[in-house]
């Protein structure tokens, strides 16, 4: 990672001219590591691992579903990081990044209901039911579209960042009391217990496939953050002498290829 | 192997619909993510050449469509900005 | 210190007198959305006894949520909200007597009306008690969660739907422990471990909210 070369430390990529041309090298290739692994990912779901005992073929939905759910929770947790970087250090590309990262964890939450509900349609009955974890998910969609329509609509970036990141940080604090009250009330109101942890009956397969396809997720939001950020830098920076350099030669290839 | 034939894949044991309909939509989300990422990506680029380039003949002012509002390091920078500009052509 | 407290707490409470119509607007949103119920689901007494519960809790939470944009809107406008930025006094301070004075005219009214629903509702006797604690307990958590809602929305256009997506999702598990607690006591295994929770809740609320939302007044403000 490190480069002898190219400047004492890391930190120099928090400068946004650094960043830039960092972040269209990286992009690629996580999103080509993103492919081969969802392959391999959705090979070993779909041809490897053994038909469910009690579920049959309906439980091939987990290899979407649960890596959506996770990496939906893990991205507000890295954009609440983000954003106590930037209000800390005052960096403003911290918040860039995490506003970067948003729509991309609130597209998971959406991933996640949606399989969620596929998948408990023929193993509860219902599409939807009054889950904890199901009902946890929804309110992290909520969290996630407040902070972005927070972020989109104030107008001056400055306050924007600020703001978008106060909001992330008070919705993280509050991540665990939310999941602590609903499973609270879920117990007390004892709905569909059903649980979607079968343990015991978990082949070592379907849960290798269940690791591919999140890592799968992860470098896929890696590479889409990454991309989503490049415009978003551009425009932050616009004034600068870095971005005209940039947009001419962003010009000049846009007119070869018409 | 699991499946017998292709049929019996796309099947799934008589799942079909819940297991690929989550698949499909996922798939189609994803898609239409990158699509709307490499489309912004575009529309900002022809938006600040096209700002930069109306920067350039006013003599500075005005901004693009949104988050137009200056930020502190603005004047430093105009001078490069029009330097920059009389190079494009 | 405490001078600045009291003297914030005094002023807004006045404001809030004079402008008493603002305040029985409120009680009387929370009435009707409570009247509502039975025209929407049927005047049967068992099933009113049963949601009795939620439907009081649901309907306090709008009554709070609709009025809270009224926190800081004033001051803003009048700019007293910088004076006070500007001022050396911590805004923390401030912050929680603006607050406090804010629960006291909108939240506590709604506290004090609420057994009075219950009646409509049928609720049965020995919930009453359960109920106004749980509301004198929650409703204060709802307003310093608020509070930094429309901190950070302040001034912007459309902030009205912006701040009820930005805290309702916030004021859920207030709302899962309140009505719970009413619940807990009608079904006979007691509210203490509601109420303890709903404690514990403003307890920290009081701890975080007012530094977060001094510093939403200030993102916002500058």
């Amino acid at each position: 990672m490190s480069r002898p070369d190219r400047g004492p430390s890391i930190l120099r990529f928090a400068a946004p001219q650094n960043f830039y041309p960092l972040a269209g090298r990286l992009a690629p290739w996580f999103a080509g590591i993103a492919a081969v692994l969802t392959v391999v990912g959705l090979w070993l779901g779909f041809f490897v691992a053994p038909t469910d005992a009690t579920q049959g073929e309906v439980y091939r939905v987990i290899f979407i579903h649960v890596p959506a759910a996770w990496m939906s929770m893990f991205v507000y947790l890295v954009m609440a990081f983000w954003s106590a970087v930037g209000l800390v250090m005052n960096t403003r590309l911290s918040f860039l990044m995490s506003q970067a990262l948003a729509p991309t964890g609130a597209m998971f939450c959406v991933v996640a209901l949606w399989t969620g509900a596929l998948w408990g349609r023929p193993t509860w009955g219902a599409y939807w039911v009054w889950d904890a974890r199901l009902t946890s998910q929804a309110l992290l969609l909520f969290l996630y579209l407040g902070f972005i329509a927070l972020t989109r609509t104030i107008e001056d970036p400055r306050r924007a960042d600020r703001a978008g990141a106060l909001i992330a940080l008070v919705g993280a604090v509050n991540v665990p009391v939310i999941y602590f009250s609903v499973q609270w009330w879920n117990t007390l109101h004892q709905g569909a217990s059903v649980s979607l942890t079968r343990a015991p009956s978990m082949a070592a397969t379907m849960l290798a496939g269940m690791l591919v396809m999140a890592f799968a997720a992860w470098a896929y939001t890696l590479a889409v953050a990454l991309w989503r950020v490049r415009p978003m830098i551009l425009e932050r920076e616009r004034h600068a002498e870095w971005v005209g350099a940039v947009l001419t030669r962003e010009a000049q290839r846009q007119g070869g290829r018409t | 192997m699991q499946w017998e034939s292709w049929s019996a894949f796309w099947n799934m044991g008589g799942a079909a619909f819940f297991v690929w309909g989550s698949y499909g939509l996922t798939f189609v989300l994803v898609a239409l993510e990158l699509a709307l990422v490499f489309q912004r990506r575009k529309d900002t680029v022809s938006r600040l050449l096209r700002w930069r380039k109306a920067v350039g003949r006013n003599g500075g002012g005005g901004g693009p469509g949104n988050g137009s509002r200056n930020e502190s390091r603005n004047g430093p920078a105009r001078a490069g900005v029009e330097s920059q500009e009389n190079e494009t052509p | 210190m405490l001078n600045t407290f009291v003297a914030v707490l005094r002023r807004d409470l006045l404001l809030a007198w004079r402008g008493r119509a603002d305040v029985l607007v409120t009680l009387a949103f929370f009435v009707i959305v409570v009247c509502l119920f039975p025209f929407g689901v049927g005047a049967e007494p068992n099933l009113l006894r049963a949601i009795a519960p939620g439907v009081l809790w649901v309907a306090a939470l709008l009554a709070c949520l609709l009025s809270l944009h009224r926190l800081f809107a004033q001051d803003h406008v009048d700019g007293t909200l910088e004076q006070l930025l500007l001022s050396s006094e911590p805004a923390v301070l401030w912050v929680m007597a603006k607050v406090l004075a804010f629960w006291l005219s909108t939240g506590l009214p709604v506290v004090a009306v609420a057994p009075v629903l219950g009646l409509l509702l049928d609720l049965e006797q020995g919930a009453y008690p359960v109920l106004v604690i749980s509301l004198a307990l929650g409703t204060p958590i709802l307003a310093l969660l608020g509070a930094v809602g429309a901190a950070l929305t302040l001034g912007l256009r459309g902030g009205g739907m912006l701040l009820a997506l930005l805290v309702l999702p916030l004021f859920v598990p207030v709302l899962i422990f309140g009505a719970g607690a009413v619940e807990a006591e009608l079904s006979g295994t007691g509210a203490t471990a509601h109420l303890l929770l709903l404690g514990g809740g403003l307890a920290g609320a009081l701890a975080l909210a007012p530094w977060a939302c001094a510093a939403a007044l200030r993102v916002s403000t500058e």
